[in-house]
């Protein structure tokens, strides 16, 4: 060391003059090449793997499956009343399968793969190829295992790569999940020569590698992945699954903060913005100056379950008293900003139709909920915990206290209690602790048993209630495989609807929104049940 | 300066950390444990049963007992490993080796605004106590410290992007047209300008300034209420007055031997003031988008991602450790006095 302290002195009067110069530095104007053709998408969440397959993936990685990737089907379009569009649950769609065909038993489904259609390498792609990522997605174990058999895909010994074109599925048994558990994000098909090349003895599928590098044949090509900050697709201009995306690039930025979300929107400089809270999409939309698209979520409520193990809530009378004494239309109004779809206020305790979710029978009414209370012998009320989940603080918390509300004017006390974001899924679903708590679950399939599997099923992850019925067991059982064209189908759906009605579990409140807002010259926009952006078919005109 | 002191200093120092090094890796590790929640349940995902809880949890090696994960860990620290981040599925190093320039710049330049502000108001407040300006500077360093950090982004962003548009769209480092410079020393700004690139070191400066503004606002009042406070005990002193009744002026009484002598308690508050800021600026990295650190502490925290914090925690405590040593070198610079044994 050689510096003294007169140089040191004298070095500090200078960086503290150094501090004030960026002060005078003009900002720069940002550059504008380039923006035509790129699609700036800023989001709230962080994709945090380009595999989907692996333990620990988060719902935002989901993404990179939807546009880098492609699957055998994917499914159809249609359009909403409002002019929303939408992914039809009832067509499937060509992707590198060109054609498919069920065996006349139908205990199999043979596809035909698209000639000349090639990995991002240029690489051919081969029924070997799809044969290797079902394996993989029904033998890494985890989220992707439990999705693939959801559709009854469960073992390596169902594929068989026929030629290099032809790929068939055996089934365990025949059901109506199969085909479409084929088009969600899960079943990928991977460049199986990439993918192998880059495997080790510990890592016989390669999710170290395929973690960080994707290697397959979507519209997209990865340009670069800061974790933290951003994910860039590039055009793959080669595509032949579908029709060549309407933008060359597509930057997704991570922007923490909703505010700031909004304000890139409202300056024009971002393209689309997602993960707003209800109330700036409801003011956004009411601007007119952007394009707000609002699908509803499929097979997807807001409710509040009630634990039926739980002292007060085991008798019946109890639950109904609480469904009666929930201000619903003050939540809606006032927590969701209207956006959603109301489940309340339904007719009849006996279903007309099978539609799911549908409103329940029931509507804020005090006098009808003391009096049962009265009946069950709680006329002076009783006290329970009720919790929601943090990370959803921004609809969950106001509508906590709305509740609280109600439920007071019947003489339940409710301590509402916050629980953390990582904390939630212990407590809630693997504890299935909480007497009273707000829950969102969305089934991926969109049939009322796949719903009632998931959540009114005793044992069920989902099942936070602790509920168990016989009627339910055995009738979920049975329609879960069973074809919706089944002449018994429709019974047995409307069995289950009238159960719940009657027993409420789960007292629903709205089927929620899933709101995008996007500057009027992007379109393309498409909903889909996995919530995550599908860019495939956006086109951006000069504005 | 004797060199030799220095180094006795240096080794001397480093020498007493290694018990809090220790004692933070105990803690760090245990206390990560009895966090609330389930990290094989997070990651398992949505849809998991059972079963595939229990394989993530192989997986993470969270089966084994806490003494053999201790021991595991503590094979990897030595091999400079701090393991994988479960939620950005990276290694932890390389997690922090690419935040920690990002806080850094960040930090650095806003106390780089925060100190070229509050010197010169604390020293203007101590020499015309109770004036206008003395006033003034109360007023500032109280607004700068009791306006909520996110208020205060929020609020620049509000006005210089949306409402004025002169500032650079908050979208993090850099704006998206511009490529990262060659990455040297992580800083951008100084990358840029090796690179002898003026138009990228323009860009990343730009993202720069209202962060650092932000983050700045919020320290001014502890290091302007220092200054004050040290130049007024030190101008009330005898040999400031001996000083000023030899006839030196006006400006050789107040730098060279006034703000000489109230530094230290300056410089004391600096190093709290830099150590504080690096990791706690979440807020302003929310609002900025910038990818920082301490977003990525409270992100694994959230998830129970231990590797990830305990990396987090550790960098931290070495880095605390670094700058007390540098503050104390620093001392002996400033004043001679100081015993480097001390």
């Amino acid at each position: 060391m050689t510096i003294d302290r007169r140089d040191f002195l004298r070095l500090t009067a200078v960086g503290a003059g150094a501090a004030a110069l960026p002060m005078l530095v003009p900002f720069g104007e940002s550059r504008a090449a380039g923006r035509a053709d790129t699609l700036l998408v800023v989001v709230g969440s962080t994709v945090n793997s380009m595999d989907i397959h692996r333990a620990g993936t988060n719902r935002p990685s989901y993404a990179i499956a939807v546009n880098l990737y492609d699957r055998l089907v994917g499914f159809g379009t249609k359009t909403l009343s409002d002019g929303t569009e939408m992914y039809d649950y009832q067509t499937l769609q060509p992707e590198i399968a060109e054609s498919w065909e069920l065996a006349p038993d139908g205990n199999s489904v043979t596809f035909k793969l698209r000639e000349g259609a090639t990995f991002w390498d240029g690489k051919p792609i081969t029924a070997a190829d799809v044969k290797w990522s079902f394996d993989r997605a029904v033998s890494v174990g985890g989220f992707p295992s439990t999705q693939m058999r959801a559709g009854s895909l469960e073992k390596p010994e169902q594929f068989t790569a026929v030629d290099d074109l032809t790929f068939r599925i055996d089934f365990l048994r025949p059901s109506k999940l199969t085909m479409p558990d084929l088009a969600v994000p899960v079943p990928i098909i991977f460049n199986s020569k990439v993918a192998m090349a880059n495997a080790t003895k510990e890592d016989p599928w390669a999710t170290e590698y395929l973690h960080r590098n994707p290697a397959g044949s979507g519209a997209f090509m990865l340009e670069r992945w800061d974790p933290g900050q951003q994910v860039v697709y590039k055009r793959f201009d080669n595509w032949k699954s579908g029709p060549l995306p309407g933008v060359q690039r597509v930057i997704m930025r991570e922007i923490p903060s909703a505010s700031t979300r909004r304000a890139l929107l409202e300056r024009g400089d971002a393209d689309v913005s997602l993960d707003l809270p209800p109330k700036d999409f409801a003011e956004l939309q009411a601007s007119g100056k952007y394009t707000v698209a609002a699908a509803p979520i499929e097979n997807s409520m807001i409710a509040i379950g009630l634990d039926t193990t739980y002292g007060p809530f085991k008798d019946k009378r109890v639950r109904q008293a609480v469904a009666y004494a929930i201000p619903y239309r003050q939540i809606f109004e006032q927590a969701a900003f209207k956006r959603g779809i109301p489940m309340w206020g339904g007719k009849s305790f006996d279903p007309a139709t099978i539609e799911w979710p549908q409103p329940f029978p029931y509507d804020t009414d005090y006098g009808k909920a003391s009096a049962l209370l009265a009946e069950a012998g709680y006329a002076d009320g009783f006290e329970v915990p009720f919790a929601f989940n943090l990370g959803f603080a921004q609809w969950s918390e106001p509508m906590a206290l709305l509740v609280q509300e109600g439920l007071a004017r019947v003489g339940i006390r409710t301590q509402v209690e916050k629980v953390p974001g990582a904390n939630w899924r212990t407590q809630v679903l693997i504890e299935k602790k909480w007497p009273m708590h707000i829950k969102n679950f969305g089934g991926w399939l969109n049939y009322p048993d796949y719903y009632s599997y998931w959540v009114y099923q005793d044992g069920r992850l989902f099942n936070s209630m602790n509920y168990r019925n016989e009627t339910v067991e055995t009738v979920t059982d049975e329609a879960l495989h069973m074809p919706v064209d089944h002449p018994e189908y429709e019974a047995r759906i409307k069995t289950l609807i009238s159960t719940f009605f009657d027993e409420v579990p789960l007292i629903p409140v709205y089927q929620p929104y899933l709101d995008v807002a996007m500057q009027k010259n992007v379109t393309g926009y498409k909903y889909y049940f996995h919530r995550q952006l599908d860019t495939r078919a956006f086109n951006k005109a000069a504005s | 300066m004797a060199n030799r002191s220095t180094l006795a200093l240096i080794g001397g120092r480093v020498l007493q950390a290694i018990p809090s090094i220790a004692g933070v890796i105990i803690v760090t590790f245990v206390l990560t444990r009895a966090l609330p929640g389930d990290p094989a349940v997070y990651f398992a995902g949505p849809a998991a049963d059972a079963a595939s809880i229990e394989q993530v949890r192989q997986a993470l090696g969270l089966d084994r007992t806490l003494p053999e994960q201790f021991l595991i860990y503590l094979g990897d620290l030595a091999r400079g490993d701090l393991g994988q981040s479960i939620s950005t599925g990276r290694p932890v190093v390389e997690e922090l080796l690419r935040r920690m320039p990002a806080s850094m710049e960040l930090t650095l330049l806003a106390l780089l605004f925060s100190l070229s502000v509050s010197l010169p108001l604390g020293i203007l407040a101590a020499t015309r106590p109770n004036s206008w300006i003395d006033h003034l500077c109360r007023v500032i360093v109280t607004a700068g410290v009791s306006l909520p950090v996110f208020f205060t982004g929020l609020f620049l962003v509000y006005i210089f992007y949306f409402i004025l548009g002169i500032a650079p769209s908050p979208l993090g480092r850099i704006d998206i047209f511009y490529l990262d410079p060659p990455k040297i020393t992580g800083f951008f700004t100084i990358d840029a300008l090796l690179d002898g690139d003026l138009d990228t070191f323009g860009a990343a400066l730009s993202q720069l300034v209202l962060p650092a503004i932000t983050l700045g606002l919020f320290t001014l009042a502890p290091l302007a209420r220092m200054t004050r406070g040290a130049m007024l005990a030190v101008l009330s002193s005898d040999y400031i007055r001996t000083a000023r009744a030899s006839g030196l002026s006006r400006s050789t009484v107040l730098y060279t031997y006034a703000l000489r002598n109230a530094m230290l308690p300056i410089l004391t508050t600096l190093g709290m003031v830099f150590s504080f800021m690096l990791g706690s600026n979440v807020l302003v990295e929310k609002v900025f988008a910038w990818p920082g650190i301490g977003s990525f502490a409270i992100e694994a925290l959230i998830v129970s991602d231990y590797a990830a914090v305990q990396g987090f925690v550790l960098a931290m405590a070495f880095l605390y450790v670094a700058l007390n040593l540098i503050i104390d070198i620093l001392y002996t610079m400033v004043d001679p006095r100081i015993g480097l044994e001390g």
